[in-house]
Formats: structure tokens, C-alpha cells, sequence
């Protein structure tokens, strides 16, 4: 018998990937795109709840994003931009993730019962994701051609206006979605490239993002809140625009 | 004289989804049997109690009865794992056994994981590719690292038991995907200075979504590992190694 053994010739030609190449990149587009998304909007985050400190402050926010101590006079179009480009990303990164999707109602059918059968959070979590995925497709894209629009509709009176005026499920409906889609985006986007070596010491990251998503869920529930109460006041309902504490009385 | 002092011992049910595909009359269904639970009793020794005292007709699978060769994969309550390293007092009176899915059925808990091992093997060619056809045995191989042998010998351990399989959320829906077995056997090769292949190489077997860019990361393969084989970290850094490949 021949003990040697034939070494079969590879399939590959050295260093001469051909179209299949794309699809390494398609994989780090999708989490890049999904990273920068999630420092988006957790900055967001940041801005928006500055209304829990006062009006003034969210209006000096406002007009500080609308480049007004950069240029001398504010320019909503800024804000226009931004979302523009925020709206891009989006687009890209659902697009890379729809690509990722299952095709049929059969494959979702027998994922949904294998999840149900394993009871594994990391599994399950995924479904949480193609979930709240979907609704962001609907919320958010509204949103954003509501910000492109109107980008001079945005202040502690506008704002207000918007939410209680109409917006408020939409907006409650696209807080949630956002902020549990980040947190468990940005949980698996760590252990699918094994950043920082965090695969190994996966509940304590487990704990921390769950930490994260909760601080943002209640920040997010006060400045809700907060809106809707400002909305309500006659003056909003008149639909005066806010003029900050250190101008009023120089009219 | 001593007295004893007599444990109430559980009373087991063990329900197990029969069907022999064979058999063309047969319809697949769960049947009980009842047995008093023993002291250290696995899975395997409780099935093998059925087998010999209740039903000769009972298929199941199992060669070592300690974790080693893999045939004893099956689902329970749900969760793959291997019987013979499962004991009952880890888990509730009434215990629910299935055969491993994505593998042909043979019968009962018995399922054909050579088949499927073998042809995810030739597609991924997961053997080591040497320079030449025919070595030369007198020669001393070349010396290897103890931390390299250490870490090549640590992702050999895989028996092909196919719970990784079992468990993949992704391989439910995708029936070419490429497993955390054969994803962790080119992981290994990748590793070993001994086969020539390339990472262009590598990248043509694995860099579509049939291969590593198709894992979605649920990580039912390494939380359902008998042999503890970080398989999430060997996914991500072969993940890392083909995208990094394609900027050479």
C-alpha cells in the first residue's frame, strides 16, 4: 500500500482574488456603516435631551449645528446636509444588510423555530435585530426626509411643536427601535470581528451594552417627555417661535 | 449497624422522537419511556438501559462513552449535545431527545454527520496541502513552535460530533453554509506553516456567504461545543484574515 500521500493542487491562484473580493468588503461595509450609524446616534441622543436642561440650551445647540458661531448667522441647510448624509449611510447599510437577509418565508419559519427550540440569546437576538431593522426602514427614513425638508422647523419651540403636534408615536415608535438596534448592533458587531478580544468575556459585554441601551432608553423616555410638555404650552400652540432668555426684552 | 439512608431516586420520562425513514408506513412521533434515575447516570447510560430492557428497537448512536468520537450528538430539550457527557441530574425529570437536525436521518436519534463531515470536507478541502507529493520520511521535520503546535493542537480537538452544526442559525437557512467545523478546520490550516496555501487560497474557498461572510455570529457553535473550541474567535479572525487578503 502507498503510505504517501498526494498533495492536492489548490484552487486559487496567488493574490488573485476575482469579483469574490467584494464580498469581504460588502461584510466590513456593513459594520462600518452600522458603527458610524451608532456614533451618529448616540451623539443624537446627546443633542436632543439638551431640552432637559432648558430651553436656552437647546437652542444654543440648535443654532451652534446650524453653524451660527461658525459663520455669524445660522444656516438650517447644514442640518439638511448632515441628514443627507446620515440618510446615505442608512441606505448603504440596509441595503449590505438586506443582501444578509434570508430570501423566503420558509428560511425565516425555520429559523423562528429553531430560536424558540435552542433558547439561545445570541440567536434570538438576531431576530431582535431583522425586527427592529424593519421598523427603522419605515421610522427613520421618514424622519430623516422630515429633517431634509424642514431643517428650520428644529428648536425648543419647533421641535416641541412637531412631536406633540403629530410626530410623537412615530418618534416613540423610532426612539426605541434606534437605540435597541444600536445596542445589539454594536454587540454583535464586536463579537462577529472579535474586537478587543471581548469574544472571551462575552456577558460582561453582554451587561454593559444591555447598560448602555437602558441609560438611553430612559434618557430618551425624559426628553420624550419633555417635548411633549413644552408642546403643550399655549405659546408653542400659537406657534411662537422661541426666543432665548437673553434676548427676551431687548424686542 | 449502620442505616441507610434510602434517596428517593427521580423517576425519568424520556421522550424520544421515533421515525425510521425507511420504514414507509412510518409517521414521526415522540415516545416515552420511564426508568429510575442512577447515581452518575449520562444520557447514554440511561438509553442504553432503555435499549436493553425496553426497547431493543430503539436507535441511537455511540462508539467511546466518553466524549471522544462524537457519535452521540442528539438534541436535548432543544439544545444539541453529546449523551454521553450530559448527566440526567442536570437536567429536569422530563427529558425530550431528538435527532441532530441538518444531517440525513438514519433512524430514531441516529443521524449520518459522515456524510455530511465528509462532503464539507472535500468541498473545503480540509486537509493539509504540503509542498510536495512525496516527502521524504527519513528527514526530520522542520521544528514547530510549542505555542504554534499548542494553539494548532488546541482547534484540532474538533470530533465532528456536529452539535456546532445543529445549533447554527445560519446553516438552518442556509444549507451550503460552511459550519463552524469546516470554518475552524481551514482556521487550523490556515495556522499550520506546513500547507502552502495562501490566504488567496483560502479566500476562494470560504469568502462568499456560503463561507465565512455568510456567519451571522449567533455563536450557537461555540455555546453548544462539547469540546469548548472557541469557534466565535476562530470565525472572526479568519473573517479578518480573507477581508485583509484582498487588500495584498
Amino acid at each position: 500500500m502507498n503510505s504517501s500521500y498526494k498533495a492536492i493542487p489548490t484552487t486559487g491562484k496567488p493574490a488573485a482574488l476575482g469579483p469574490g473580493r467584494a464580498n469581504a468588503w460588502l461584510d466590513l461595509l456593513q459594520g462600518v456603516s452600522g458603527a458610524v450609524l451608532v456614533a451618529f446616534m448616540w451623539v443624537h441622543m446627546f443633542l436632543v435631551s439638551s431640552i432637559l436642561l432648558g430651553k436656552d440650551a437647546m437652542y444654543t445647540v440648535t443654532r451652534m449645528l446650524e453653524g451660527e458661531f461658525l459663520f455669524g448667522r445660522p444656516y438650517p441647510a447644514l442640518v439638511s446636509a448632515v441628514a443627507v448624509g446620515v440618510l446615505a449611510i442608512f441606505l448603504v447599510h440596509a441595503l449590505v444588510a438586506i443582501w444578509k437577509l434570508p430570501g423566503s418565508y420558509r428560511q425565516y419559519r425555520v429559523f423562528w423555530h429553531h430560536s424558540r427550540g435552542l433558547r439561545h440569546t445570541d440567536t434570538t437576538l438576531w431576530l431582535v435585530q431583522v425586527v427592529t431593522g424593519l421598523v427603522l426602514m419605515f421610522t427613520a427614513t421618514i424622519h430623516l426626509y422630515d429633517m431634509i425638508m424642514h431643517p428650520d422647523m428644529i428648536g425648543p419651540h419647533a421641535s416641541s411643536a412637531r412631536v406633540y403636534g403629530g410626530t410623537w408615536l412615530l418618534d416613540l415608535v423610532l426612539m426605541f427601535a434606534v437605540e435597541v438596534h444600536a445596542g445589539v448592533g454594536i454587540y454583535r458587531l464586536i463579537l462577529k470581528w472579535d474586537l478587543f478580544g471581548l469574544t472571551r468575556r462575552r456577558q460582561l459585554l453582554r451587561r454593559v451594552v444591555a447598560a448602555i441601551v437602558l441609560f438611553y432608553l430612559v434618557l430618551g423616555s425624559f426628553t420624550f417627555a419633555a417635548y411633549l410638555r413644552i408642546g403643550a404650552e399655549p405659546a408653542v400652540q400659537a406657534g411662537e417661535r422661541y426666543v432665548p432668555s437673553w434676548q427676551q426684552g431687548t424686542h | 449497624m449502620s442505616e441507610l439512608i434510602a434517596r428517593e431516586r427521580r423517576q425519568l420520562e424520556l421522550r424520544v422522537l421515533r421515525y425510521n425513514p425507511q420504514d414507509p408506513d412510518a409517521t414521526p412521533a415522540f415516545q416515552s419511556y420511564f426508568l429510575e434515575e442512577a447515581d452518575a447516570m449520562t444520557l447514554f447510560i440511561a438509553l442504553n438501559e432503555i435499549r436493553e430492557q425496553q426497547d431493543p428497537s430503539l436507535q441511537f448512536d455511540f462508539v467511546c462513552r466518553a466524549g471522544i468520537c462524537g457519535s452521540c450528538g442528539m438534541l436535548i430539550n432543544g439544545k444539541p449535545g453529546l449523551a454521553c457527557r450530559t448527566l440526567t441530574a442536570d437536567l429536569p425529570a422530563r427529558i425530550n431527545l431528538a435527532p441532530l437536525p441538518g444531517f440525513e436521518l438514519i433512524a430514531d436519534l441516529s443521524v449520518n454527520t459522515g456524510k455530511w463531515m465528509r462532503a464539507m470536507s472535500e468541498r473545503l478541502e480540509t486537509w493539509l496541502h504540503a509542498a510536495s507529493d512525496d516527502p521524504d520520511i527519513d528527514s526530520l521535520e522542520p521544528v514547530m513552535e510549542p505555542e504554534l503546535a499548542q494553539e494548532i493542537y488546541e482547534l484540532e480537538r474538533c470530533i465532528e460530533c456536529g452539535c456546532c452544526i445543529a445549533a447554527c442559525g445560519t446553516l438552518q437557512m442556509r444549507e451550503d453554509f460552511a459550519g463552524a467545523v469546516g470554518l475552524n478546520k481551514l482556521a487550523r490550516l490556515r495556522l499550520d506553516p506546513r500547507d502552502t496555501r495562501s490566504d488567496a487560497d483560502f479566500y476562494e474557498l470560504v469568502g462568499d456567504e456560503n463561507g465565512v461572510f455568510g456567519c451571522m455570529s449567533l455563536l450557537g457553535c461555540e455555546d453548544s461545543c462539547p469540546k469548548d473550541l472557541p469557534l466565535g474567535t476562530q470565525i472572526a479572525w479568519l473573517r479578518r484574515r480573507m477581508v485583509a487578503s484582498t487588500l495584498d
